[in-house]
């Protein structure tokens, strides 16, 4: 009998850099950046940037990280979302590894509202994978905004007692586009993580 | 289609916390994942097809001017669900150490040789049947600093996508046999035997091209079953 069952993870370990983000250091290509942008994109240019930290307040300097997100108006690029594909060519992907001061960075867009299970609307957010070496399998999570009113009623933060919620929210810098949230791996202050 | 990721299905995945694993001490969540339905965002995934993958990108073998040193071998398998589909267009990754058991990677600083032919990443796509296929070279088992004589058994790591974001999987294939098995604390994460053994490749004879490379075969079985199966009557 045919044994289906899933192949289980494994830690992406320490020497994933020359493979899946090479960035021009080594003798290979990216097959991802950490930029969503492209030509045709619409919708607010935005940066979400911050650090990864473990659970003794330590930058993570080889951590690797994966989003995926709605364009701006809410829609995802890929068939199993049913409705139309406003931006032609933005697929809604990126890859970023950390830096030697555990530092990561996306350029993006600013998604759109999607709806949940039940047709209401989320508050505009995007998906958020963390692996590592020490990380025998990926973590998610989600980055929201700082300055969308939706929050509140936010199906998914909901599910997530009061006082964490700041763990997920990206706060936008003064004048600028850009949001800041920092990932905390384990502690007080841990990042809340979703078992999905 | 319509899928379904039953989350039971996680199940086979090592626990954050693997106290063996000294690494995860300090990076694992103390407080429980909190549950949530799937929602859009995590039943669609990135679609990256053949556009990604440019020729030979999955022949590790030919990216330099001479051929790399170690046992040439062939790695092929399917890509396929819960319900044993084959998943099509899924992006492959792999990276792996060279035959002497060393990375290209700055950090990889052990006494063993790099190959100035073999910088050890590949890149592949399933076909219409989940089908995929690397040409590479054996990667060699090396020491790391875990405990006092750890060595890792040989393996080759792969990234997968498949059909949406929650079936993402990064993972690692073994050969078959390996003596390092009962002593590896990454390996030994995964709690249940017949889990841990689907990480293990198969030797495939069959497949070997003879006076040329030995043939392993490594099927990727990655969350997502039928929304609505059919009922055989």
């Amino acid at each position: 009998m045919q044994d289906n069952g899933i192949t289980p993870s494994q830690t992406v370990g320490p020497f994933f850099k020359y493979g899946l983000t090479p960035s021009g250091e080594y003798a290979w290509n990216d097959a991802f950046t950490n930029s969503t942008l492209t030509p045709d994109v619409t919708g607010d240019r935005i940066r979400i940037e911050g650090r990864v930290l473990d659970g003794d307040g330590v930058v993570v300097p080889d951590a690797m990280l994966e989003i995926w997100q709605a364009d701006a108006q809410g829609r995802f690029a890929d068939p199993q979302d049913k409705r139309a594909l406003p931006n032609a060519s933005f697929r809604g992907f990126a890859r970023c590894g950390t830096d030697k001061d555990g530092n990561y960075s996306f350029d993006t867009v600013k998604p759109g509202a999607v709806p949940d299970p039940d047709g209401n609307p989320q508050a505009p957010h995007i998906v958020l994978a963390v692996f590592g070496r020490g990380m025998l399998r990926h973590l998610y999570t989600r980055i929201y905004f700082s300055d969308e009113a939706g929050n509140s009623a936010d199906p998914v933060l909901g599910l997530v007692p009061a006082d964490r919620r700041a763990t997920l929210i990206a706060v936008r810098e003064a004048g600028k586009p850009v949001y800041r949230l920092d990932l905390r791996l384990q502690g007080g202050d841990e990042t809340v993580f979703f078992d999905v | 289609m319509t899928f379904i990721y039953p989350t039971d299905s996680n199940k086979a995945h090592p626990l954050p916390l693997s106290p063996e694993y000294k690494s995860s001490i300090k990076r694992a969540p103390n407080k429980p994942l909190i549950p949530m339905r799937h929602t859009l965002s995590e039943l669609t995934g990135p679609v990256y097809g053949h556009e990604t993958v440019r020729e030979g990108d999955n022949d590790l073998t030919t990216q330099h001017t001479g051929e790399p040193l170690g046992e040439r071998i062939i790695v092929h398998g399917h890509v396929r669900d819960e319900d044993g589909r084959g998943v099509p267009n899924s992006l492959v990754e792999i990276w792996q150490a060279n035959s002497c058991g060393r990375y290209v990677h700055v950090r990889d600083q052990h006494p063993a040789p790099l190959d100035p032919n073999f910088t050890g990443a590949g890149r592949a796509v399933s076909d219409a049947s989940g089908y995929y296929r690397f040409v590479t070279i054996k990667p060699g088992a090396y020491p790391w600093g875990n405990h006092h004589n750890a060595w890792r058994p040989a393996h080759i790591h792969l990234s997968v996508f498949g059909h949406s974001f929650v079936t993402r999987l990064v993972t690692q294939m073994y050969f078959p046999g390996d003596p390092l098995f009962p002593f590896d604390p990454i390996f030994n994460s995964v709690p249940d035997e017949k889990a841990r053994m689907r990480m293990v490749s198969s030797f495939d004879l069959e497949n070997t091209k003879p006076e040329w490379a030995l043939c392993y075969r490594f099927d990727i079985v990655l969350r997502g079953k039928n929304a609505t199966p059919m009922e055989n009557h």
